[in-house]
């Protein structure tokens, strides 16, 4: 039973996206990825100033069994990077939703149109396994 | 408060003392130092132990002895093909002539060697029922290299340039997309059926005009035959793509069936595992790759010519100009020699008959075992197939009730003193346990395996515990990968 | 029945335990037609004893001729107790050490190799292992364009006087992946790649410049100018080493400025045989930055359940079983044995040793090149310092040459032609510490009669 916070949207692919109050977003992987994934060791994050497509893979997190992409749920220019994962992934196990954030994005379009998914949606799909 | 354990066994930098060092392996010193520039010559030497021959010796021993090993213990690692590796392969491939023998000395002075290495190639021919071999490839995944290569090869030169897919099984090994990839192709999987067999539907959804070819394992990966492997063929070929036949588990048919006659137009095997090399904790492996009639010209080179000069058998190394469709060169040379040398003897010492009861005996082994698993209360992931050389066992259900996972059981299998199968592979089966026992073990280890397997699964339900913090009994307990994930330590560095 | 243990009895207890009447009716899957009727072409099979006298007729049709070929490959002393330990059974017949547990030996052996490699070639992480040095050459190449993030171009600047072995096997591994080897050409009097020719490249996109030491033709390369250059241009540096040389040579980590970046070679001097060509091993290694992009398998050192020591593959996730179509590489079996051979090698040998092998390998080296060039007829290749080869320029095709020598019981080197034709008749000749100076005059006096008898006709 993993943890899934109403106020965030998420993607299929096991992202999340939480709207800051400038207009940006901010997103990481759920509580279900950081749990499928196990123990991380490394996270690769994208470059600061790089423009995403919707979907895109643009980011590597990498546990002991596995490395799997993170795909970007909305496109837009990334504007930040969580610094404290390379000295601390294990952020992402410990806090997915907060400290374990991974960037910051500027939208270049509006969210309602990204086929994002609300909470109760996104649940069924990782209870779906 | 209790003091940190010491390791097994110190590092060999640790017997080391300033000054010491073996030196009736040094050669005598020279006159006058070398003529180096100032700019080029090495300031400080480099940090190398400092030990006696002594020391070096007791230490590399000491390590092998923390080692599992075919010749120490059961093996059933699943997919590897751990079976009895003959002393004689080693003792025919140290002759001092064969080991001192220059990679590009004179044809005059490698006729010996050259023969054994076209005989190697025609009896490859022969117990796979293709056309043409080529030795070079240096490992399984460089067979596959070689053979996707080739399969994109044939397309271009036929103008065929949108062919770039190569259709890959869910359950496959993780090297054929990676091989996928280094060839500048996409790897695009089909589904596998419950029943173990590629879903046909799925394949003629997935082939077309893009379709380069198909890469298979029969027996699959699953530990089953592809019944169905004619139709496979007769859909990919109408497609206009070619089979590639991965040989990890040629042991199963070896003498019975045979990959050329199931319609395959490349194959790779891995000699370090049908063809009984040595695994050598790691490699040396050889990959040879076997091609039918549309493939020969693109054979990786140098292959091992024969022509008759003044009446006499007369053997050469065949390159570019003999080839010059080849894929080009894959080794700094010709390929592991040594291993070659071996797998020809072990060939030569099966003979005809020989090879097909190395397939009889694999698969009557894996039946065997499978069947005495099953009374002993383990689910078979495909109960309703006959195992070829190895199957898969599911621990989903001890997973589920007692919190234990293959892992787990793999672990203290090593306290039984059996190695344990391969787990988590294929990827597909959740909690499994590919198990392969090999031709060369007798009934009565396969029986010694059931009884530890037995015990376990005891254990599983009264002592679960015993098996999460499994192995006890190993000169280590169970480590921690992901401390060393983070904190990377990948090299001894000298206190300054 | 060879390595078959089961006897009659055996076999149908557990036909009946799997509850069939012969060992046939297991194969019952297998559609009919596809099952073989009989392996003609395959011989009888042989006993022990038999097919060691086969291989023993084999081996003395080759015999044993004086060796004085290099061009990759190396003829060393190997001291006896580094076979006597790796053909023991649990180090010859182990399995690549994913059980961790069940695997100390040879992981540790690996550890002590990395930290080995590490410290010959002053960079910070070493693999465990390629094919080869060819091969190794390839994948430094696959790996300075996922590494080189600033490069777009996937150009590789590749000198010829790089073996043409290793560059042949580079365009066969990585010209399916778009990478496009570029030939740099050589100063014809000194050997040494020309950085004159390099220079119309200068502010261009590339991606690496590839640099041998010493190179092909046995000659030592002005390393940091050639390390800068490539840097001021954005490239990255990949050093192809010649291991043994290390002991006398500035190591990669310390060229030019920054170092190379990714260093490669070839084991094989350290305790492989020749044995034919292989098995040898390719040894890799990188700053700790570029780990990540490493392919190949990385030993690490942690600690088990009690705080113990102990070692185990690490950073897996880049690698083939798990990371699939996106590996770093498909490499999955490697060199292990050949590894632990040259592990073993150096730890016997130690800085002092391998410093006494170079050293004579050189002096030996210039002492043939000395007595063959007293020869009329033939003179040195080129004008630079060399490590343990050398070109020597003849005034008659090379091939017929040798052939008279190997009749003569002598492996005179190599023929240049092939690859060089526009050295003229080039000869590649090499003496390692096991040619004495008894066999340098056999060759002196068997090519001054080869070169008179052509003379003479």
């Amino acid at each position: 039973m993993s943890n899934v916070p109403g106020d965030l949207h998420y993607a299929r692919s096991h992202e999340w996206v939480r709207e800051l109050p400038d207009g940006s977003v901010e997103i990481g992987i759920s509580d279900h990825a950081q749990h499928a994934l196990g123990d991380l060791v490394f996270v690769e994050a994208p470059a600061v100033g790089r423009t995403l497509e919707p979907g895109e893979a643009c980011a590597v997190v990498e546990s002991v069994k596995a490395a799997s992409d993170v795909y970007s749920p909305v496109g837009g220019v990334v504007l930040a990077i969580n610094e404290a994962l390379v000295k601390a992934p294990e952020l992402i196990n410990q806090d997915p939703y907060g400290a374990g954030w991974i960037w910051r994005l500027r939208p270049a379009a509006a969210l309602a149109g990204a086929g994002l998914l609300d909470a109760s949606t996104y649940a069924a799909v990782a209870a779906a396994g | 408060m209790s003091a940190k354990p010491a390791p097994c066994e110190p590092l060999i930098y640790d017997y080391g003392r300033p000054g010491r060092g073996a030196q009736s392996q040094w050669p005598a010193a020279e006159a006058a130092p070398p003529a180096i520039p100032a700019a080029l010559r090495r300031a400080q030497p480099p940090c190398l132990p400092e030990v006696s021959e002594l020391d070096a010796v007791r230490h590399y021993t000491r390590l092998s002895q923390l080692n599992f090993s075919i010749d120490t213990h059961f093996y059933p690692l699943g997919s590897c093909t751990m079976k009895y590796n003959p002393r004689a392969c080693n003792a025919a491939a140290l002759l001092p002539e064969f080991l001192g023998r220059h990679p590009l000395a004179s044809a005059r002075h490698s006729q010996g060697f050259l023969t054994c290495m076209y005989e190697l190639q025609e009896l490859l021919k022969e117990v796979t029922g293709m056309q043409g071999v080529a030795l070079t490839p240096m490992a399984g995944a460089h067979g596959e290299f070689a053979g996707v290569a080739m399969i994109r090869a044939y397309h271009r030169s036929r103008g065929d340039l949108a062919r770039n897919e190569i259709i890959v099984p869910a359950a496959a090994h993780g090297t054929n997309p990676a091989t996928a990839t280094m060839c500048g192709c996409v790897a695009r999987e089909v589904a596998v059926g419950a029943d173990g067999d590629v879903d046909l539907e799925a394949l003629r959804t997935a082939l077309g005009p893009q379709t380069a070819g198909i890469m298979l394992t029969n027996p699959s990966t699953l530990g089953v035959f592809e019944r169905r492997i004619e139709e496979v063929a007769r859909l990919v070929h109408e497609a206009g793509g070619l089979l590639y036949y991965d040989g990890a588990n040629l042991n199963a048919i070896l003498g019975k069936v045979r990959p050329g006659d199931m319609g395959f137009d490349v194959i790779h095997m891995n000699l370090h595992k049908t063809f009984s090399t040595p695994h050598g904790g790691g490699g040396p492996g050889a990959g040879a790759v076997g091609v039918g009639p549309r493939l020969l010209p693109f054979m990786p080179q140098p292959v091992v010519g024969r022509s008759i000069e003044e009446g006499a058998a007369h053997f050469h190394w065949l390159g570019t100009q003999e080839l010059p469709q080849s894929i080009g060169r894959l080794a700094g040379f010709m390929g592991n020699a040594g291993v070659l040398l071996r797998a020809y003897v072990y060939m030569r010492m099966l003979g005809r008959a020989g090879m097909s009861r190395v397939g009889e005996f694999a698969t009557l082994n894996s039946n065997y075992l499978l069947k005495r698993l099953q009374q002993a209360g383990f689910t078979a992931a495909y109960p309703q197939r006959r195992a070829s050389h190895e199957f898969i066992i599911t621990l989903k259900p001890q997973l589920q009730e007692q919190g234990v996972s293959a892992m787990d059981v793999a672990k203290r299998l090593l306290d039984f003193g059996f190695h344990a199968p391969t787990t988590y592979f294929p990827q597909l089966v959740p909690e499994c346990l590919l198990i392969e026992p090999t031709e060369t073990e007798s009934k009565e280890t396969l029986d010694a395996f059931v009884a530890a397997m037995s015990e376990v699964l005891r254990e599983a339900a009264t002592t679960p515990e015993t098996l999460r913090t499994a192995p006890h009994r190993m000169p280590v307990r169970r480590l921690d990968d992901v401390r060393a994930a983070r904190e990377l330590d990948l090299a001894h560095r000298p206190a300054s | 029945m060879p390595f078959i243990p089961h006897t009659a009895a055996d076999v149908q207890e557990m036909l009946a335990a799997i509850g069939v009447s012969e060992v046939e009716a297991l194969f019952d899957e297998i559609p009919a037609a596809l099952r073989v009727r009989s392996l003609e072409r395959i011989p009888e099979g042989m006993n022990e004893q038999q097919v060691l006298q086969l291989m023993q007729q084999r081996a003395s049709q080759d015999g044993r001729p004086l060796n004085f070929i290099g061009a990759g490959a190396y003829e060393h002393h190997i001291p006896a107790a580094v076979w006597a330990i790796i053909t023991r059974g649990e180090f010859y017949s182990a399995y690549t050490p994913y059980q961790a547990e069940a695997s100390q030996g040879t992981l540790q052996s690996i550890y002590e190799f990395q930290s080995m490699i590490t410290a010959l070639t002053g960079m910070e992480v070493a693999n465990a292992s390629m094919y080869d040095g060819a091969t190794a050459v390839a994948e430094a190449c696959l790996m300075a364009v996922r590494a080189n993030r600033r490069s777009q171009s996937a150009r590789i600047l590749m000198p010829r006087s790089v073996h043409p072995n290793y560059r042949a096997v580079t365009q066969a591994m990585t010209g399916n992946q778009g990478l496009k080897l570029e030939e740099q050409a050589y100063v014809r009097e000194r050997g040494q790649t020309s950085l004159t020719a390099l220079a119309p490249l200068a502010g261009q996109d590339l991606t690496a410049l590839v640099i041998q030491q010493p190179n092909f033709f046995g000659v030592l390369e002005d390393v940091d100018a050639l390390c800068d250059w490539a840097h001021a241009q954005g490239a990255v540096v990949i050093a192809v080493v010649n291991p043994t040389s290390l002991a006398l040579l500035k190591p990669p980590g310390q060229w030019g400025q920054r170092g190379a970046d990714i260093v490669v070679g070839e084991g094989q001097p350290l305790g492989c045989p020749l044995s034919s060509g292989g098995p040898y091993f390719g040894f890799m290694a990188t700053r700790q930055e570029y780990v990540r992009q490493m392919p190949g398998r990385i030993v690490g050192r942690t600690v088990d359940l009690d705080g113990r020591p102990g070692f185990t593959l690490t950073l897996q996730a880049r690698e083939q079983h798990i990371r699939r179509g996106k590996a770093t590489s498909n490499i999955c079996t490697n060199q292990g044995l050949l590894m632990m051979a040259g592990t073993i090698y150096l730890g016997l040998m130690g800085a002092g040793g391998l410093e006494r092998v170079a050293t004579a390998c050189m002096a030996r080296t210039a002492e043939l090149v000395a007595a063959l060039t007293r020869l009329p007829g033939v003179r040195p290749g080129f004008s630079s310092a060399r490590f343990h080869e050398a070109v020597l320029l003849l005034e008659r095709p090379v091939a017929p040459i040798l052939e008279t020598l190997s009749a003569a019981g002598i492996e005179g080197g190599l023929d240049l032609a092939p690859w060089y034709p526009e050295l003229g008749p080039a000869l590649l000749v090499c003496a390692t510490e096991m040619r004495s100076s008894a066999d340098i005059a056999t060759y002196a006096a068997a090519l001054g009669k080869a070169l008179a008898g052509v003379r003479a006709a």
